[in-house]
């Protein structure tokens, strides 16, 4: 057995290498990516204020404090204290306000955007009248181009994922190979095995050169341990890696296919939080975004590199993960076909 | 002689056609059994259930007396028809490949000798051209020393010299004792490769047995053949056939002497006339009505 899937796993490899233009393009995609939002946010003056409003119900009543109508500011609800602080010690709020009793705030004195945004509370209104108490919490900057890292490493490692497994199956079948294989004694577990190891072990090289190229040049922020930060690489890619060999099951057309997989890409994209953070969202924007992996494998990775999150922090997400990898590779592994019907 | 392949009852139903319709039939160890029939008859299909790939939708399929399994996928060999190979691997890497998926194994440089293949192994597979395809795909179907080779229409497609060598080859494989299991539409590579014919069409076996004994059992008399233009006058009085689609016309005698005769009256010139023995394509014109649709 173990003969056969190394046979199919080395074969898969050589294709994937000497293909050079996949292989650059999984390699040369996340670095400019990285490099060119490096360049754009590397100052990290977004213009846009963050608010966050420490309240325990989800919703946000505007009706608490005029501040809550200033225009060009987002506020976001924070129903977890320690949250709060974290995010204002990262600059990740400027501002953290809670209107209930004892009513309070809090920045970083470190914070240029958080002098300007207490300057604007303190203008919205008599600040006697709401006896709102001031205090100062501290710590370094997250810059986006920290916090946007994992998401382009994540968004990398779906696409390559997906389309390197769903639509090279479906290739494989359409071209009558897997009707070739099936004329072995290699058994659907042992190919489907092979196939997921193989672009595991890519892509996993390939982030990791990627993720060390951007720690080199541009010195991102790393909290927490490598190894845990591997460990949701390695459980995330498995997720993603049974997702595309769904995917690719039985369907012979590669158009279904490339369809399929960009109506799977497109919304996590979006939703699992690549480019921007979806804490201002609707709530139930975010329970829809708790389906898809990549959001797993992002909130956790974040957590770990942005605040030293350990694996019993991100022990929850990897067992999501891997509930996940098992119910598709089941159902991948109980609907595959060797040949068009 | 041993039986190596038995298909019983095969019947293969598709939505509105019935492929292949209660085939049965059995393959003698070490012979060369083909199966012929025209485009859509239903060899490609009924070779297909045998070889494991395509399920029947009932009738079973033994292997040295058992039901076909894994010994069968671990000592079969096969060529298919249209297939394709991995993107971006060289001759000789395709063949290591495909070998470790057996355990039995054959010596890969006296197959890559065989085949012809010695320059050929440091090629991309993409860059190979259709006869030199081909022969990578026998040799991928003789990696693991198989005991029973299927070759589905190998020379479809190659120029004569090719097809000569492909023979040579398979003549070579069937000398070490190897089974192998042809489905041609070519019926002079079917009368000097197999030792025994099945032909179908529409689905079933229409005829069995060796192609000299079917030929000897059906045919007393030989076949003059004239190109059409040569005849000059009325065939009415001459009992003969004219193969629109050839050119010319067809007379079936067992007295050469006085059918030539009796022609020679009603014809321009004889420089072009020929005279043969009956093959396995008149045999099949006989049988089913039509020529071969190759």
């Amino acid at each position: 057995m173990l003969k056969r899937i190394l046979a199919i796993f080395r074969a898969r490899n050589l294709e994937f290498m000497r293909d050079r233009s996949s292989l650059s393009w999984n390699i040369i995609l996340p670095v400019m990516l990285m490099f060119g939002l490096s360049f754009i946010f590397g100052g990290g003056d977004r213009t846009q204020y963050t608010v966050g409003v420490l309240q325990s119900g989800q919703q946000l009543e505007t009706g608490l404090h005029p501040f809550l109508d200033t225009r060009y500011i987002r506020f976001v609800v924070i129903s977890n204290e320690e949250d709060g602080f974290r995010k204002i010690a990262r600059h990740q709020l400027d501002l953290l306000v809670q209107f209930d009793e004892p009513r309070r705030y809090w920045i970083n004195p470190d914070s240029p955007k958080g002098y300007f945004v207490e300057f604007a509370l303190l203008q919205s209104a008599d600040p006697a009248s709401y006896g709102l108490k001031k205090s100062q919490i501290t710590g370094d900057a997250v810059r986006y181009v920290d916090w946007v890292l994992p998401g382009i490493l994540g968004m990398n490692m779906m696409f390559s994922c997906l389309f390197g497994v769903g639509y090279v199956v479906v290739r494989y079948r359409k071209n009558g190979f897997l009707k070739r294989l099936r004329a072995t004694p290699l058994r659907a577990i042992e190919f489907v095995i092979a196939q997921v190891a193989s672009r595991l072990m890519l892509i996993l090289l390939i982030t990791s050169f990627v993720y060390a190229g951007t720690k080199y040049f541009l010195d991102t922020r790393m909290d927490g341990s490598y190894l845990v930060l591997f460990l949701i690489a390695f459980v995330g890619a498995i997720a993603l890696l049974s997702m595309g060999l769904l995917v690719a099951a039985r369907i012979t057309s590669e158009e279904l296919a490339g369809g399929l997989l960009n109506l799977i890409t497109w919304p996590m994209m979006l939703l699992s939080g690549v480019w921007f953070s979806l804490e201002g969202a609707d709530a139930w924007v975010r329970q829809v975004a708790k389906i898809f992996p990549l959001t797993h494998i992002l909130d956790s990775a974040r957590a770990v590199m942005l605040d030293g999150a350990t694996l019993v922090d991100v022990a929850p997400a990897l067992i999501s993960l891997s509930v996940m990898s098992l119910v598709f590779l089941g159902l991948g592994a109980a609907m595959f076909r060797w040949r068009p019907r | 002689m041993e039986i190596a392949l038995e298909a019983r009852h095969l019947v293969k139903q598709y939505p509105g056609v019935l492929a292949v319709d209660d085939v049965s039939f059995e393959v003698r160890a070490g012979t060369c059994f083909g199966l012929l029939g025209p485009n859509g008859a239903g060899k490609t299909t009924t070779v297909e259930i045998m070889e494991g790939v395509t399920p029947a939708t009932s009738g079973e399929v033994y292997y040295f007396g058992s039901p076909a399994g894994n010994k069968f996928r671990e000592e079969a060999g096969i060529q298919f028809q249209n297939t394709a190979l991995q993107d971006y691997l060289t001759v000789r890497e395709t063949l290591q490949m495909f070998q470790s998926l057996y355990d039995r194994q054959a010596d890969l440089e006296h197959i890559i000798r065989e085949c012809s293949l010695e320059e050929l192994q440091d090629r991309d597979n993409r860059k190979l051209s259709g006869g030199q395809r081909q022969r990578l795909f026998l040799a991928v179907a003789l990696v693991n020393k198989p005991r029973l080779v299927f070759l589905d229409e190998p020379t479809t497609g190659l120029d004569p010299q090719a097809r000569r060598n492909f023979w040579d080859l398979v003549n070579r494989i069937r000398s070490d004792g190897t089974t192998i299991i042809l489905t041609t539409h070519y019926m002079d590579e079917a009368q000097i490769l197999c030792d025994e014919i099945a032909i179908m069409d529409f689905g079933k076996i229409i005829i069995r047995g060796s192609p000299a004994e079917l030929l000897r059992q059906r045919y007393q008399n030989v076949i003059i053949e004239l190109p059409l233009e040569d005849v000059s006058g009325d065939l009415q009085s001459i009992d003969h056939r004219v193969l629109e689609s050839q050119g010319v016309i067809e007379i079936s005698t067992n007295d050469v002497n006085s059918s030539l005769q009796a022609l020679a009256t009603h014809v321009t010139g004889l420089n072009r006339l020929k005279i043969r023995q009956p093959n396995l394509e008149d045999l099949f014109l006989e049988l089913t009505g039509h020529s071969l649709r190759a």
